[in-house]
């Protein structure tokens, strides 16, 4: 079996896999990215659907990285940070809350289904719990299906 | 015999007293110079004026066309004038309840110092939705408007056509509960002519509620048909009172948020992210939606964030200096419903 076999057959065996949704996660970097680093290191099974970007506080994230990352076609986004109160800049989860409500509020009145985004708090002890967050919200985007409400028409 | 309306009385009477408060402050020298509504050059539109001594007093007007947030006039006067020693111009200005509230949030956000603005306040009587009318109108060419009764009588070329005032009013003047500028006792001093105190609003919300009920597909559908003539002119950003930032996030290019095309997800980001800017900040008054060109009515976006806020954070923008808006304040123990939960 030469290389290219090997390669065509890798490639039927990816199309015969079910559709993995693609999910951006915003993860805060003192309590949510240690939560996450703290699910691996405890080799803690969950969907390999999120890619990582990791922010000085859920503060920082303005409301238009996540409406961009959904024009940009990723099929859900998920912020997460510090629980109410623990924040490491004191009140930068309290102000980003009371946006991400707004928002929230907001893209479903647009008729963005409500479940491509999701806030979540989870501490870097979580780990646990960082990882079952993330099977559940990849369970509500797979039943959604691939986001193609913004697809360019021209 | 023609019945004299009710309507024309009002203005009237609104447009009398305007001039009798604008006349008394330049009397007492207490404004140099006053923005107001003046009677324009075509039908249907009173574009803002300037005047600056007694004896144009008689400028000054009141109709039910006046539909443009004076405030926004205003934000952009305030910073150029000076007199020869530079001291503040005192600058009396035209409010009706939208643009006092307009004041109020814009004194609470720091942008302007209300101790150089005389309010003259004024019970506004309503502004007709002139988009509604020259859909109706088409292409023919209005030459005279005049209120018959309880209708506006629109005349043109070898028409003449009757629209009821009551069904023609902007939707958020049939809702609006703040007909002439809030005030409180610290603001007393500032207010000439009609204003009331007002505490809150009562509100239920009910127009929206049967947009609410449709399905994420439906209300997709519904904003895209809404904002698919969009050309992205951004006369509602100009009009708007609250948008008074220096670049735009439109306008941005560095880093480059979005394409700059009339493409129909980017015309959806601009209105999604504008209205996510206005939240806690919108005072309701339509400027938008009457300098639309292509007839967008934006309306229904402005009342969600009303609804919004006040579910929230109970807060209704522009009744009083001391709260602060909700964007730039934090609560500990504010809902959470929205966040994810393990269960």
């Amino acid at each position: 079996m030469n290389l290219t076999e090997i390669k065509s057959e890798q490639e039927e065996k990816n199309l015969e896999k079910e559709w993995v949704p693609k999910i951006i996660a915003f993860l805060c970097n003192w309590c949510s990215y240690a939560g996450a680093d703290l699910a691996g290191v405890s080799r803690i099974q969950y969907p390999p659907s999120i890619r990582v970007v990791r922010v000085p506080c859920s503060g920082r994230i303005n409301p238009f990285f996540i409406i961009k990352s959904l024009v940009d076609g990723w099929d859900g986004v998920v912020v997460s940070g510090c629980h109410p109160g623990d924040c490491h800049y004191l009140s930068g989860n309290l102000v980003a809350r009371r946006r991400f409500a707004v928002l929230k509020d907001l893209v479903t009145f647009f008729g963005i289904e409500s479940d491509r985004v999701h806030f979540m708090w989870a501490s870097a002890a979580e780990g646990e719990r960082f990882a079952n967050l993330i099977k559940k919200i990849t369970k509500t985007i797979k039943e959604l299906g691939p986001n193609k409400k913004f697809q360019k028409n021209w | 015999m023609k019945k004299t309306s009710g309507i024309e009385i009002e203005n009237q009477a609104i447009e009398n007293s305007i001039k009798e408060i604008a006349t008394k402050l330049f009397r007492n020298k207490e404004v140099d110079a006053i923005l107001g509504y003046s009677a324009g050059t075509i039908p249907m539109a009173s574009p803002p004026i300037i005047i600056r001594k007694e004896s144009d007093v008689n400028k000054l007007v009141w109709n039910n066309f006046c539909s443009i947030n004076l405030a926004k006039n205003l934000l952009e006067l305030v910073p150029k004038s000076f007199d020869d020693k530079k001291n503040n111009l005192k600058i009396g200005i035209v409010a009706k309840g939208c643009v006092g509230r307009a004041l109020i949030h814009l004194a609470a956000e720091n942008q302007i110092e209300l101790k150089n603005i005389k309010i003259i306040g004024i019970a506004c009587n309503g502004i007709i939705n002139k988009k509604r009318i020259e859909k109706e109108i088409g292409e023919r060419e209005i030459i005279d408007i005049s209120l018959f009764n309880e209708d506006i009588l629109i005349k043109g070329k070898g028409f003449e056509q009757p629209f009821s005032y009551n069904e023609y009013l902007n939707e958020l003047c049939k809702k609006c509960k703040v007909k002439s500028p809030p005030t409180s006792p610290e603001l007393k001093e500032i207010c000439s002519g009609k204003c009331e105190e007002v505490l809150s609003i009562e509100d239920d919300f009910k127009d929206i509620s049967d947009y609410e009920l449709k399905s994420y597909d439906e209300k997709w559908k519904y904003v895209k048909d809404l904002l698919t003539n969009c050309i992205r002119c951004y006369a509602c950003r100009e009009a708007c009172p609250m948008c008074y930032c220096h670049l735009c996030f439109v306008d941005q290019n560095k880093p480059l948020w979005f394409g700059k095309t009339t493409e129909l997800s980017e015309i959806i980001i601009f209105h999604l992210i504008r209205a996510m800017h206005l939240a806690g900040r919108c005072v309701a008054c339509g400027a938008c939606t009457s300098v639309c060109p292509m007839g967008i009515d934006l309306n229904l976006i402005t009342r969600k964030l009303e609804q919004i806020v006040k579910e929230r954070f109970n807060f209704t923008s522009g009744l009083n200096i001391v709260d602060l808006p909700p964007m730039a304040t934090l609560n500990m123990s504010d809902k959470e419903d929205f966040i994810t939960e393990e269960n």
